[in-house]
């Protein structure tokens, strides 16, 4: 579990994050919602270690990440998977050779065999088993986001956090890299956050969301909450959305469930 | 300015603690020297060699008086170049050639988020990246100057044959006049220091980058251009203090 508490931050007198205090489950997709300019990237950066906080504090199981002294943050990061927006591959190495990278780097231990069998594994795992001899400017944006999921998972991660997965990609993609994030943290007991503005993936992937509005949290609940949520910030936010529009009509019309309006169906209208 | 070297000192303090292994320190300054040192041979070798010449043929259009002997030509050569054209003029090609290189892609990496890559990691990646650059620098430079010493000696030869300046046996005799190994010496202590102010600029300029393409290319710049400043000045100073 990681908790936030009053996490505050300023750029030249401009504050982003007005003391945000929130939980990220252990063993759940944790959804960081908002607008653009709400601060979502600053707080995940935050949260990371990228940025440094201004005021409050972050811990991770317990364990004390901000200010606290260099090697035990070093040890929480090493537990720290993360997915860029731009996904990050390191453009010099081959897809296997970024999926290997943080296993050689910090797991110095392990032999040559045992770090092979792991990257294939994960790279099975996200379905890219034969594009290990490609380069990242040979591979689709999609595909450069499922390298980037295996590069994260591949050290054995705790803490998974993805900066909009979504961002750039085709709805059907989209919806195949949320499932994956889905999927994994599940099957890996894994505490996951995610900064997403995408309606698809709150609907999706939401186990647990949190909405941030001009540097603060407004609201935190679930998918199937969302949608009734009585913040008009928040309704505001969801309804901007066409597709969400007409799920919600598909919704009202059949009456059921709000969460039951999936994606497939909003396509199909 | 002030705040400037500031931040470059705590950038090369950042970059020296929480050093990553030592075979990982090995493996990416083998690279680096690969990068830096290898793929540099061959402009180094043409712009030396034709210094060499050039230096060469217009001593020999100003040396005039019958009483000078023509060896003189040679023993010119030979100092001009090891004392202060191999590795000033070679270093201002790297800093052009691998300042921008280094710059353009810190900075790259850094505007790519494969910066904050290594530090989600975990990896010090100051340490990882900048430090093999500015070893290898520091390595490869004095031997491309050595290379670029050897190659201009060679080009005034051969301009000065071809062209009849100077004929093969009074080149040599003057090259090999009241030799002074110290300046050898000299010149490769030049050549280190002009590596570190070279790698470590241009990886503070790239480091930094924020932005995107543009500001990639700005860092590219500004790096070159700092780089050569930093040279020329360093090359005044050392020449006081080891003369």
């Amino acid at each position: 579990m990681i908790e936030v508490h009053n996490v505050q931050k300023s750029f030249n007198g401009n504050q982003v994050l007005k003391g945000i205090t929130c939980t990220f489950e252990t063993g759940k997709c944790n959804l960081l919602l908002g607008g653009s300019g709400t601060g979502k990237s600053v707080l995940l950066q935050c949260i990371v270690g990228l940025m440094q906080p201004d005021l409050g504090s972050i811990t991770f199981d317990g364990t004390m990440f901000t200010n606290n002294k260099v090697q035990i943050r070093q040890e929480i990061r090493r537990k720290i998977g993360m997915l860029f927006q731009g996904s990050a591959l390191f453009d010099s190495m081959t897809v296997y050779e970024n999926v290997e990278f943080p296993l050689k780097m910090l797991t110095p231990e392990m032999s040559r065999e045992e770090r092979r069998d792991r990257v294939e594994f994960c790279l099975k795992r996200v379905g890219l088993e034969n594009a290990g001899t490609k380069m990242p400017s040979e591979i689709s944006g999609g595909m450069k986001k499922r390298v980037g999921i295996a590069r994260a998972i591949a050290p054995n991660c705790t803490y998974l956090f993805c900066d909009e997965p979504n961002s750039g990609l085709d709805p059907l993609t989209s919806i195949k890299i949320d499932e994956l994030i889905h999927e994994i943290t599940h099957e890996y007991g894994i505490t996951t956050v995610v900064v997403t503005h995408d309606m698809n993936s709150v609907i999706e992937i939401g186990d647990h969301i949190i909405f941030l509005y001009k540097g603060q949290k407004l609201w935190d609940g679930n998918k199937d909450e969302i949608l009734n949520a009585q913040v008009p910030e928040l309704k505001e936010f969801i309804f901007s959305s066409s597709l969400v529009r007409a799920a919600k009509k598909v919704d009202d019309e059949t009456e059921g469930g709000l969460a039951a309006a999936t994606t497939d169906e909003a396509i199909n209208i | 300015m002030v705040k400037s070297f500031g931040e470059f000192l705590l950038f090369i303090q950042s970059m020296l603690t929480r050093k990553e292994r030592l075979r990982v320190l090995w493996n990416r300054t083998m690279d680096e020297c690969v990068t830096i040192g290898i793929n540099s041979i061959f402009i180094v070798s043409i712009v030396s060699a034709f210094i060499g010449a050039v230096t060469c043929v217009q001593i020999a259009y100003n040396l005039t008086n019958p009483l000078i002997p023509k060896s003189t030509i040679g023993y010119m050569v030979r100092e001009m170049t090891i004392l202060e054209l191999a590795p000033t003029i070679t270093s201002i090609v790297l800093a052009g050639k691998v300042g921008s290189s280094i710059a353009g892609g810190l900075g790259t990496m850094r505007i790519t988020e494969q910066v904050s890559a290594l530090e989600v990691m975990g990896i010090n990646s100051a340490s990882y990246l900048v430090l093999p650059r500015i070893l290898a620098s520091m390595l490869m430079f004095p031997l491309l100057v050595i290379v670029a010493m050897a190659l201009s000696i060679v080009g005034g030869y051969l301009a000065g044959s071809l062209t009849g300046a100077v004929s093969a046996q009074e080149y040599i005799e003057g090259i090999r006049t009241d030799f002074i190994p110290y300046n050898i010496l000299f010149a490769l202590i030049k050549s280190v220091v002009f590596a570190f102010l070279v790698s470590a600029i241009s990886s503070f300029k790239g480091y930094f980058t924020e932005g995107g393409a543009l500001e990639v290319g700005n860092a590219s710049t500004t790096a070159v251009n700092n780089s050569i400043i930093a040279i020329l000045v360093a090359d005044f100073a050392l020449a006081a203090l080891l003369l």
